[in-house]
């Protein structure tokens, strides 16, 4: 029963769950419940994977309405993997968050909090899940309009202009995606998105569907924060509340990455987007520059969350460039990075939430001397920090690794240069934290503690993670390569 | 005890020290007993695999496979063995001579010094005893890593400034160079492995083995190769027992390791032989050689002296490596040695004099051999050594690359070797000549009394300024060793 019903539950449980956690006035039970919510929903997605891993994709059929007239949820190696992660990150997340957010936000927030976040959750989830265009639409909504109330929640004064600037523009893109959806539907009489793969190509020479392409993709790059559509993102998370960012830097983005997959090899396919538009060119030349442009920022960042939030923009171009590769490793090198990089950003904002926890600032020149104050959290900071090097032996390696492969692969040489001379800017925008934790002393007389334990364990599990996958590659490696090979539709 | 335990043991055994070191931080004694321990321990680790590897074995163990084809994996080869060996026996005499100095110079955080000096040592056994690529690229930048505090010990904003050239150099060639030469060979090749006769023969075209060739020796910055040379004189703010083992022995030796390493069993010598830009990197590392020598003379500091002396012999070995003929092979695999032995004593001596009068520079060192008379007298044999004088070690090194530079027809070498050896009289005698046959100063230092560095530290110069000369009495063992490396396979 549980087994067949598995796509429906894992939209359906957080979505109910919500409005229950308002009701639950006591922060304490929202609180309970939203991680217990968090945790069932780990555990769905859990078992979606395994599912599609053994038995290959399936299809559900909301409420028994049959597709086209109902909505259709497909789940295959692609998107399972990507719920995973979502999942995953929301279940490690939200033991630490009661700390945090108990220090971050006021009391009689807090109960709107969790129900924001657990909105946020299902809007994240709904949008992989889906197989219908305007259920992605519907779902990104969703999630968008729950983290504009999540970010604006920030301490900061500047959380609120962080929110509206995000709300402009990710209205801006969610406007083009319904552009675009609208126009493929003017054209295939269709939302469904297997209905519309194979209605597309028929009409692929028609006005109409390049500019729903171009709309599409164009909105999707906004939500995604591909360089020079990016602006929204350091503001919103710096200034968000540390959960908060750690949450949506793991996840938000690569969901819309994950809508750029399906929407680019599923539904327009390989051919069009390829060979008809210069996707390749547009999106090899944007990630580069993002690659460079937002480390050589992040750089000269005072503001540690900003500073990371300008090396996820980075982040995104690696992403991306292996989109833009159009091959299986390419594509494995991508979802990989997805992956990874949650771990790893993850790891390094909760590292950040903790040192906020105890001395209420985030800049470098007040962290001075904090690796002695804060051994554990510094330490596990110091590990993600290598990771996002791309040091052997962490995820980011292994990320560096494949796509360097890939491009060589392709016969791209410069590019592979450039990959490798772009970590170097990552290690210095890491080694600028490292020295001021490290490397300066700090007023002796003011007594720091450690982070508590509720905050520790899940920066663990997420350090613990990236050195563990960065060693034991299979899973990631092996699921990676099979969504890249059912996204170009090689193989099983 | 088999041979792969040694191996494991070798690694873990300078960490256990650490833990050792950190837990009896408020006991310095006890501290330094526990790093004479652990260095003891080491060495003769290192040295049970000589019987092994004498008789043709080849010890190794393979951990785990991070990616197909790609894992963290050691063997045990004479070459390896003769970097091993050296940097765990000088360990020992190190820690000897660091207790002297760094107690009477008052050096602070001193559990901090000796337990990051561990941990180096752990990733230099590491590079030794690699037996992929990858697995030495790792504990390549975990020794980068963990000199950085000790490069940095001082704390000053010199030593900041210092810190972050040697880091920068440091990790932006390993990373931009060595591990796209890394990923390239892995790209071509399907493996990383280090195999006599090399993998690359017929696996890639020219233009390919000729880039990868490039960025394998621009990628080992730690060889100190110009232009990336300048880490090595920045990282000289170190406390001097770090400038002695790590920047004349293991750091700058696990650089030209691995380009020996490189050029013998990634490579293989008879396909360097014929690669085009060999000749290029042989005339760059014979221009490093003189240039570099030009430079030490100009230097009126000491230890900046000093540290630009090893970089001109560090290309010697670099040299020996691009000659691509077996006698090159064992000349730089003996001079690792011998350079060794040598420049850990100059540096010793740099330190004891630092010690004792507080003196830096060549021009306060007027008449001080009165003052400091073992001191001087281990400086002049170490300096003989690195000259390649009679009757000093390094002697049979400069005669070995010599005989390779005849062998492979690069005469143009064999004047390059002569010129440098006199550039090297030119700035490392003098300052025997000063401290020796110059009165002192009077109105600044008075009458010369009898005042030499703390005992242990003199014992340490003494010690391995003998070293040098029966290195030159007994040369063969060490022959024989570096010989095997490209003894054919039996």
């Amino acid at each position: 029963m549980i087994a067949a019903h598995l796509p429906a539950l894992q939209i359906a449980i957080p979505l109910i769950a919500a409005p229950i956690c308002l009701l639950l006035r006591r922060e304490s039970l929202a609180w309970a419940w939203a991680t217990f919510i968090s945790w069932v929903v780990f555990a769905l997605a859990w078992m979606m994977l395994e599912k599609t891993l053994t038995g290959g994709a399936f299809n559900y059929e909301l409420g028994g309405w049959e597709a086209p007239w109902g909505i259709e949820y497909q789940v295959d190696a692609v998107n399972a993997f990507i719920l995973l992660i979502v999942a995953a990150i929301g279940a490690i997340v939200m033991p630490y968050a009661r700390a945090s957010v108990n220090r971050e936000i006021p009391e009689h927030k807090r109960g709107l909090f969790y129900t924001a976040y657990l909105l946020c959750l299902t809007g994240l989830l709904g949008i992989t899940i889906t197989g219908d265009a305007f259920n992605v639409f519907v779902f990104l909504e969703v999630s968008s309009l729950s983290s504009y109330a999540l970010i604006a929640m920030g301490r900061d004064p500047k959380a609120l202009t962080a929110a509206f600037q995000y709300l402009i523009m990710g209205t801006i893109g969610a406007t083009f995606i319904l552009i675009g959806i609208g126009l493929m539907y003017q054209m295939t009489g269709t939302l469904n998105m297997a209905d519309l793969a194979k209605r597309l190509p028929a009409v692929e020479d028609s006005r109409p569907v390049l500019a729903a392409f171009a709309f599409f993709i164009v909105g999707v790059c906004l939500k995604l924060a591909l360089f020079p559509l990016h602006l929204w993102l350091p503001n919103a998370y710096a200034y968000a509340p540390s959960v908060v960012t750690a949450f949506l830097a793991a996840t938000a983005t690569k969901v819309s990455v994950y809508v750029l997959y399906r929407f680019v090899f599923t539904i327009f396919g390989q051919s069009f987007s390829f060979d008809v538009i210069p996707l390749e060119s547009i999106l090899l030349v944007l990630s580069l520059a993002g690659i460079f442009a937002a480390s050589t920022v992040a750089i000269f960042q005072t503001n540690v969350k900003r500073l990371l939030a300008y090396s996820s923009v980075a982040q995104i171009g690696y992403i991306m460039l292996g989109v833009a590769l159009v091959t299986v490793a390419g594509l494995t090198a991508s979802i990989l990075h997805i992956f990874n990089h949650a771990i790893m950003k993850g790891a390094l904002f909760l590292c950040m939430g903790a040192v906020y926890y105890q001395i209420g600032s985030v800049k470098i020149e007040d962290m001075n001397g904090i690796g002695k104050k804060m051994p554990f959290t510094m330490f596990a900071f110091v590990i993600a920090g290598l990771g996002l090097i791309g040091v052997p032996l962490t995820v980011g390696f292994i990320s560096k690794w494949y796509l360097i492969t890939a491009v060589l692969e392709r016969g791209w040489w410069p590019v592979a240069v450039l990959i490798l001379l772009s970590s170097l800017l990552a290690v210095i925008y890491i080694w600028r934290v490292v020295e001021a934790a490290y490397f300066k002393s700090g007023d002796d007389e003011v007594v720091v503690e450690e982070a508590p334990l509720s905050m520790l364990i899940p920066i663990y599990v997420l350090t613990g993670a990236s050195v563990y996958f960065g060693i034991e590659t299979s899973l990631p490696v092996e699921t990676a390569a099979e969504a890249a090979r059912q996204l170009l539709g090689i193989g099983g | 005890m088999t041979g792969s335990i040694a191996i494991i043991a070798a690694l873990l055994v300078p960490l256990i020290g650490v833990l050792g070191i950190v837990g009896a931080r408020h006991k310095p004694n006890l501290r330094e007993t526990v790093t004479l321990v652990t260095a003891t321990c080491l060495f003769i680790l290192v040295a049970s695999l000589l019987t092994p590897v004498l008789a043709g074995g080849r010890p190794s163990i393979s951990l785990l496979e991070v990616l197909p084809g790609l894992s963290i994996a050691f063997e045990v080869e004479p070459l390896g063995l003769v970097f091993a060996l050296i940097a765990s026996f000088l360990w020992i005499v190190t820690s000897v001579y660091a207790i002297g100095y760094m107690r009477a110079h008052h050096e602070k955080n001193q559990t901090r010094f000796y337990a990051y000096f561990a941990v180096a040592l752990s990733s230099t056994m590491g590079i030794a005893f690699a037996g992929n690529m990858f697995t030495l690229f790792i504990f390549y930048e975990i020794l980068t890593l963990s000199t950085y505090p000790l490069v940095t010990h001082s704390g000053t904003a010199e030593a900041k400034r210092g810190g972050r050239t040697y880091f920068g150099i440091l990790i932006g060639t390993s990373v931009a160079f060595q591990l796209l030469a890394i990923i390239i060979t892995y790209f071509t090749v399907g493996t990383l492995d280090f195999t006599q006769g090399g993998i690359l023969a017929g696996k890639a075209s020219d233009v390919v083995i000729s880039l990868l060739l490039l960025l394998y020796v621009f990628g080992v910055g730690k060889a100190a190769l110009m232009p990336f040379h300048r880490w090595l004189p920045a990282a000289m703010v170190a406390p001097t027992p770090v400038s002695a083992l790590l920047h004349a022995v293991a750091v700058v030796k696990a650089g030209v390791f691995t380009i020996l390493k490189i050029s013998v069993y990634i490579f293989g010598l008879d396909l360097l032989a014929d690669i085009g830009v060999r000749e290029f990197l042989m005339w760059l590392a014979a221009a490093t050689i003189l240039i570099s020598s030009i430079i030490a003379i100009r230097q009126d500091n000491l230890k900046r002296r000093l540290a630009y002396s090893t970089i001109s012999q560090l290309s010697y070995i670099i040299l020996g490596a691009m000659l691509a003929t077996e006698a090159g092979v064992i000349g730089g695999t003996m001079h690792i040695a011998m350079h060794a032995f040598g420049k850990i004593t100059l540096f010793f001596c740099a330190g004891a004099i630092l010690v004792a009068t507080h003196k830096t520079e060549i021009s306060q060192m007027r008449g001080i051999g009165r003052t400091m008379p073992i001191t001087m007298t281990a400086y002049t044999i170490g300096a003989l050594s690195i000259i390649g004088a009679p009757p000093m070690g390094g002697l049979w090194s400069k005669w070995m690359l010599g005989m390779a530079a005849l062998e492979a027809g690069e005469v143009a070498m064999i004047g390059v070797l002569m010129l440098s050896s006199l550039l090297s009289i030119g700035y490392l005698l003098p300052v025997s000549i000063y401290a020796f046959f110059n009165t002192p100063d009077p109105q600044n230092d008075g009458k010369p009394v009898f005042k030499e560095a703390p005992a242990l530290s003199v014992a340490a110069l003494s010690f391995t300024a003998l070293g040098c000369i029966a290195l030159f009495l007994f040369p063969d063992p060490l022959h024989h060793l570096a010989s095997l490396i490209v003894a054919p396979v039996n």
